[in-house]
């Protein structure tokens, strides 16, 4: 295996606005990056893109420790930078080679990395959210106060396991935020179409506090996460956080998503969360880390392209301790 | 006075060799955990985890709601973050909701992050109990056709508690599988506390020349006490290999029997279809098919449901008797 060009980030690099920029830039061009490979043929399954939802991966995981846990989804690219994956291994997963974090056998839905508290992304929809209520169990069980943040979608707040976790989480007092990133598509559908009723109130009877936010004002995410993680690290128990962002393209890379007005994308897009961002930043700081970015996506790109394809050697590994 | 080389025994019931196995290894690891339904203050529907809540408190033995999915999701999660968890499924019916949870997530934790999932997820099969047919299912098979997943089937007690211990001190995620119509037999178990058996190792449980008679489950105490009845009273020698471990699968053992004698029966509560007994069979097809005189034969449960009231259930599940026929029928006297 080849060294890494770019460790994983250590918790506590996300503490300054500027820093938190500098991740929604690296999270938008990383996927951007990606995203050619993947029209040149060049990523080896399926991608779910996250452009637009930057602020609601870094706001939230901004006041993480390396420590802490973190359940992403299928899309979560984002979430992986910002929790402290290293751009070049994740890169190199997607991109199917052997320094990937999953060998290049897993790609974009199988990224696991528990060293740095990243549970995975998951190729189930709400598969995130038992995990979520066991990462934050065996928090508690520890009795350290390291929290949990279990990122999902709107789609996934439909599901059965979404009603057996929020009760567990409620009734053990569990170290636990949930974030509902609603980007208003469940995967090829307008989110009315499949949800009912409000998403942060989802909560309200098992005593879970909800609000919903503007999930593309990354300084509403970062403080909202910052008195729900200090909650649940008191030991106050969970809080169900909204995220209203949007999701700029389709379901999945290569959904031109004809399902949707092309005017409502329009309206979408005009809150991108990177640009608001950078705006608040001084124009000059804010070109010379979109400068630095550039570096790290090429390294990381560079870094892929220099691995060897994932092969058939690597196929058996990694089934049990023994083998 | 036992010699220094003996090995102390005590009689116990399965499911105090479950339960003893749970006291050791929470004593002996501040890392393990227990959760599940009623496993608190009941100890379970049958006791099994009676005492533990009392011995190590609510921080450590954790009674669930009804949330299946959670349940195990507890476990990945919380073997995630460095605990070594211990899932308990009251019935192993009740796996099905949980299914996501076992066969996407927990067995396919390391494949994806190259990290263990120390998990050991126990459930019981209500097989020989009066529960009917949303309990008493035979499902091992299923989650023996998942890769990362090791399956652990013990038929004595104490069996259950050295392959207990070793399934919650394996750094795989295990789904130990208890049997309702076992649990109060009683079996000699060796008294000291590091009394560990390793996974993945068949046990021979009676040797024999003519005929091999693999066996799991209820079917192995079955299937002794039908060889006993094919020497007494037909002359004939049968040799009861219980595997212990379904997956992995001691197929060594398995093979250089099914080699000596020619001759193969399998035992098991399950259906026929796509079952362990059919795994055994082909294997034996595949490694030994010159070896064979005659034709395997699966001794199971006819394609039909589980009825409720006991006698119709054992009139369904197999017996020694149907052990008897089918080791008679492969000796060419059928």
């Amino acid at each position: 295996m080849q060294a890494p060009s770019s460790a994983e980030t250590a918790a506590g690099e996300l503490a300054t606005r500027a820093q938190r920029y500098r991740m929604m830039r690296l999270s938008r061009r990383f996927e951007e990056t990606v995203e050619e490979q993947k029209n040149e043929g060049l990523v080896p399954g399926p991608l779910h893109l996250s452009i637009g939802q930057e602020a609601v991966a870094v706001g939230g995981c901004c006041h993480l420790r390396v420590t802490d846990a973190v359940l992403s989804t299928h899309r979560g690219h984002h979430h992986c930078l910002a929790k402290g994956a290293a751009p070049d291994r994740l890169m190199a997963e997607l991109l199917g080679r052997k320094d990937g974090y999953s060998r290049g056998r897993g790609g974009s839905m199988h990224v696991s990395v528990p060293a740095i508290g990243l549970l995975g992304t998951n190729g189930i929809v709400g598969a995130g959210l038992p995990i979520a209520t066991g990462a934050a169990f065996g928090q508690q069980v520890k009795g350290t106060d390291d929290v949990t943040v279990c990122f999902f979608g709107e789609g996934a707040a439909t599901t059965g396991a979404f009603g057996e976790a929020i009760n567990i989480a409620a009734l053990w007092k569990l170290p636990l935020v949930f974030v509902c990133e609603n980007n208003q598509a469940v995967e090829m559908t307008p989110t009315d179409v499949h949800v009912a009723g409000d998403l942060h109130r989802r909560g309200e009877a098992f005593g879970i506090p909800g609000v919903r936010i503007d999930g593309n004002d990354l300084d509403a995410v970062a403080d909202t996460m910052q008195t729900a993680i200090a909650r649940a690290r008191a030991g106050d128990g969970p809080t169900m956080v909204e995220a209203v962002t949007f999701r700029w393209f389709g379901h999945f890379s290569g959904d031109r998503a004809a399902w949707r007005l092309e005017e409502e994308v329009e309206r979408g897009r005009a809150g991108d969360p990177v640009a608001r961002t950078r705006s608040k930043l001084d124009p000059d700081e804010a070109d010379a880390l979109d400068a630095e970015v550039e570096q790290v996506i090429a390294a990381a790109l560079a870094f892929a392209q220099r691995s060897p394809e994932a092969d058939v050697a690597s196929l058996t590994l990694d089934h049990y301790a023994s083998a | 006075m036992s010699t220094e080389t003996e090995t102390r025994t005590r009689d116990l019931k399965f499911w105090q060799g479950v339960n003893q196995a749970l006291v050791e290894e929470m004593d002996r690891d501040e890392s393990v955990v227990l959760v599940g339904e009623d496993v608190g203050r009941p100890g379970g529907p049958y006791g099994v985890t009676r005492g533990l809540l009392e011995r190590f408190g609510d921080r450590r033995v954790r009674d669930t709601p009804i949330s299946e999915a959670v349940l195990v999701g507890l476990g990945v999660g919380a073997g995630g973050v460095g605990l070594r968890p211990i899932v308990e499924i009251m019935f192993f019916d009740f796996a099905m909701i949980a299914m996501d949870q076992i066969v996407n997530q927990a067995a396919k934790f390391r494949y994806f992050s190259g990290e263990s999932l120390p998990l050991t997820i126990r459930t019981m099969v209500g097989a020989g109990g009066p529960n009917g047919a949303q309990h008493s299912q035979n499902q091992e098979a299923w989650y023996c056709a998942v890769p990362g997943l090791k399956v652990v089937m013990p038929s004595n007690a104490r069996d259950a508690k050295g392959l207990l211990k070793s399934s919650i001190r394996d750094d795989d995620p295990v789904l130990f599988i208890e049997t309702l119509g076992l649990l109060t037999h009683r079996h000699p178990v060796p008294v000291e506390e590091e009394f560990l058996l390793p996974l993945g190792v068949a046990e021979v449980r009676r040797p024999g020349t003519d005929v091999t008679v693999v066996a799991i489950g209820r079917q192995v105490g079955r299937s002794v006490e039908a060889a006993q009845t094919l020497q007494d009273e037909h002359g004939i020698s049968a040799e009861v290999i219980d595997p212990r471990t379904l997956s992995p699968l001691d197929t060594d053992t398995i093979l250089e029997s099914i080699r000596r004698t020619g001759r193969l029966v399998v035992a098991q509560e399950a259906v026929s279809p796509c079952s362990f007994a059919a795994e055994v069979c082909a294997l034996a097809a595949e490694h030994c098919l010159r070896e064979l005189k005659a034709p395997p034969v699966r001794v199971t449960s006819p394609f039909i449901n589980v009825p409720t009231p006991v006698p119709l259930a054992e009139a369904r599940a197999p017996g020694a008797d149907d052990v008897v026929a089918a080791v008679r029928t492969v000796m060419g006297e059928g």
